[in-house]
């Protein structure tokens, strides 16, 4: 692999030397969120230090200085996932908010009584609940395509849902849950090919592979900085620049308008229309530092490295008696969801964090994939760029213990 | 390997887990609450038997983690035989245990429920071991609903 090398990764992030309990940090919740570079932490101390003040709003030299770096990592953003304008990339508090300024703008300015929204059976809570929200206010209904015990989309199905009524389509790129990696793709095809817009959740996605949104053709993409190495309380909402033109705003404020009377208001260009108030500056440019990192690395590189982890875990994995693996999709990101025999996962969680190991235990907000294996909860290992075969292996014989002591 | 985990962990909390008591369905239970821990999934459900303000048979069902299963299970065990108020004083001396509000907790009063002390330290747990608890609270108030830790 060309130039990859997780050490030197690793001594980029500071957290990672932290002793847990007095044991080495291994860290293993990465789906949930992960972990900063110093860059980023950098980037933020320097913008507070040297360069603050708010944007788009002040003559003076700060607020200059602000606003060229927070357009700057505006431009980051859509060069990171190749989208064709700036204008299509605007900032909101992360991929729940996005989805909900979808939901609210483009839905309710086109989504009708008797309309559908078809999304799939392993979406996460913030890809369900707007929808309801929605249907609740629209008389809109929200549809399920199914999946197989693989946790695969089943595609077939999909495509049968797929019909007149349908209005939007909006999907999870890779299920924080199981680790599956949706065939978007064909997915966008099909329902292009019947007119109808697609949005991808790319929350977990995006820190694990190249996203090209002007390959993909979807027309919403969101993320979340906080899962890309970035900060929290940051996000983005990529959208067709014509789809966005079309739409309302969200909210009403300062930054989002051109004129004001108490008459009437005419509302500012793309992408501020839908940035009213002043924003998470420090975050905004922290995630654009977070993106170069990302860039200077390769996400290709990144990609190959975390498909060795998750192939090296899953074999392992494998070989503990009374493990099974709850998501063994053929295309599948870096993410171990699991259950031991008669070991709850809250017990799991507890036990490993002992050892100095971080994993996430409970429904990772996906009710209704738990509900589908039976299970009430699972626990999930889920690997970044900056993990190694070693932490890998501390998990394992962490788990292997565990059993022995609960007998 | 687990050295740290001795206070939260005890031999007893394992036996219990391993081998619930008094886990079967009740029929013709006078009081029947279920109980749930939306953050985890913890899920039971409580039977009782009274005779007057007398509680003559405790029981349960359901899933959960080790520390639920064994609070719920010693938790069974000790109320038989219990009066409502003696019952309901016991459920205010195990928050306390639990939640660590009482500096000097009278852990003899608490007899084999003490065992379960050590998860005051672990606040993410404290729910798991009141689940069952709560939900006594809830049956002997004859609240009909469901009950939630939440
Ligand atoms: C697939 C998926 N979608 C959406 C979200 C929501 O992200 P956030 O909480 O950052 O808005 C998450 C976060 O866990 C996720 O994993």
């Amino acid at each position: 692999m060309s130039g990859f090398d997780v050490n030197k990764i690793r001594q980029d992030f500071p957290i990672l030397a932290e002793k847990i309990r007095g044991k080495d940090l291994v860290y293993l919740d990465n789906a949930a969120t992960c972990q900063k570079p110093q860059a980023v932490i950098d980037s933020i101390v320097q913008l507070y230090s040297h360069d603050y003040a708010n944007i788009h709003r002040g003559v003076h030299t700060l607020s200059v200085r602000s606003t060229d770096k927070f357009e700057a990592a505006r431009s980051k953003v859509k060069s990171f996932i190749n989208a064709a304008s700036d204008k299509e990339i605007i900032f909101v508090r992360g991929a729940t908010e996005a989805i909900n300024l979808v939901a609210q703008t483009y839905g309710k300015a086109n989504i009708k009584a008797g309309d559908e929204i078809l999304i799939t059976a392993m979406e996460h809570h913030s890809n369900i609940v707007p929808w309801q929200m929605l249907c609740e206010q629209t008389g809109a209904v929200l549809k399920v395509a199914p999946m197989n015990h693989k946790g695969e989309l089943i595609y077939s199905e999909f495509e049968q849902l797929l019909g007149d009524k349908t209005k939007l389509v909006s999907v999870v790129h890779m299920s924080n849950a199981l680790g599956t990696i949706n065939p978007v793709k064909k997915i966008i095809a099909a329902a292009h090919a019947k007119g109808i817009p697609v949005l991808l959740d790319g929350a977990q996605a995006i820190p694990h592979m190249t996203v090209d949104v002007q390959e993909l053709d979807c027309d919403f993409y969101v993320f979340s900085g906080h899962k890309l190495y970035g900060p929290s309380g940051i996000g983005v909402l990529y959208g067709k620049q014509s789809l966005l033109e079309a739409m309302p705003p969200y909210q009403g404020g300062g930054d989002m308008i051109r004129k004001v009377t108490f008459e009437e208001t005419e509302y500012n260009t793309l992408p501020y229309k839908f940035e009213a108030g002043t924003p998470a500056i420090a975050d905004v440019i922290a995630l654009g530092a977070a993106i170069d990192y990302l860039v200077a690395i390769g996400m290709e590189n990144i990609a190959a490295y975390e498909a060795e982890l998750l192939d090296y875990a899953t074999a392992k994995a494998k070989q503990i008696e009374g493990l099974t693996i709850i998501g063994e999709a053929e295309e599948k990101g870096a993410i171990l969801s699991f259950t031991l025999n008669k070991i709850h996962p809250h017990d799991i969680g507890t036990m490993l964090d002992s050892l100095g190991i971080a994993i996430r235990a409970g429904h990772h907000c996906a009710m209704p994939v738990m509900d589908f294996y039976g299970v009430p909860a699972t626990a999930r290992a889920s690997f970044a760029m900056y993990n190694t075969k070693q932490e890998i292996d501390v998990l394992m014989a962490g788990i292997q213990s565990l059993i022995e002591v609960f007998g | 390997m687990f050295e740290d985990l001795r206070d939260l962990y005890q031999e007893v909390i394992f036996d219990h887990n391993r081998n619930p008591r008094n886990f079967r369905v009740m029929e013709n239970a006078d009081r029947q609450v279920e109980g749930f821990n939306p953050l985890c999934g913890d899920r039971l459900t409580l039977f009782l038997k009274m005779d007057g303000d007398v509680i003559t048979d405790a029981s349960f069902q359901g899933s959960g983690c080790a520390i639920s299963t064994a609070s719920v299970s010693l938790m069974t065990e000790i109320v038989k035989g219990k009066t409502e108020a003696e019952a309901e004083e016991l459920f205010t001396k195990f928050h306390e245990m639990t939640t660590g509000k009482e500096e000097h907790i009278n852990l003899e009063a608490l007899g084999k429920l003490a065992v379960l002390a050590g998860v005051r330290e672990y606040p993410a747990r404290v729910k798991c071991a009141t689940l069952a608890w709560h939900t006594l609270d809830a049956a002997l108030k004859n609240e009909a609903n469901a009950i939630s830790t939440e």
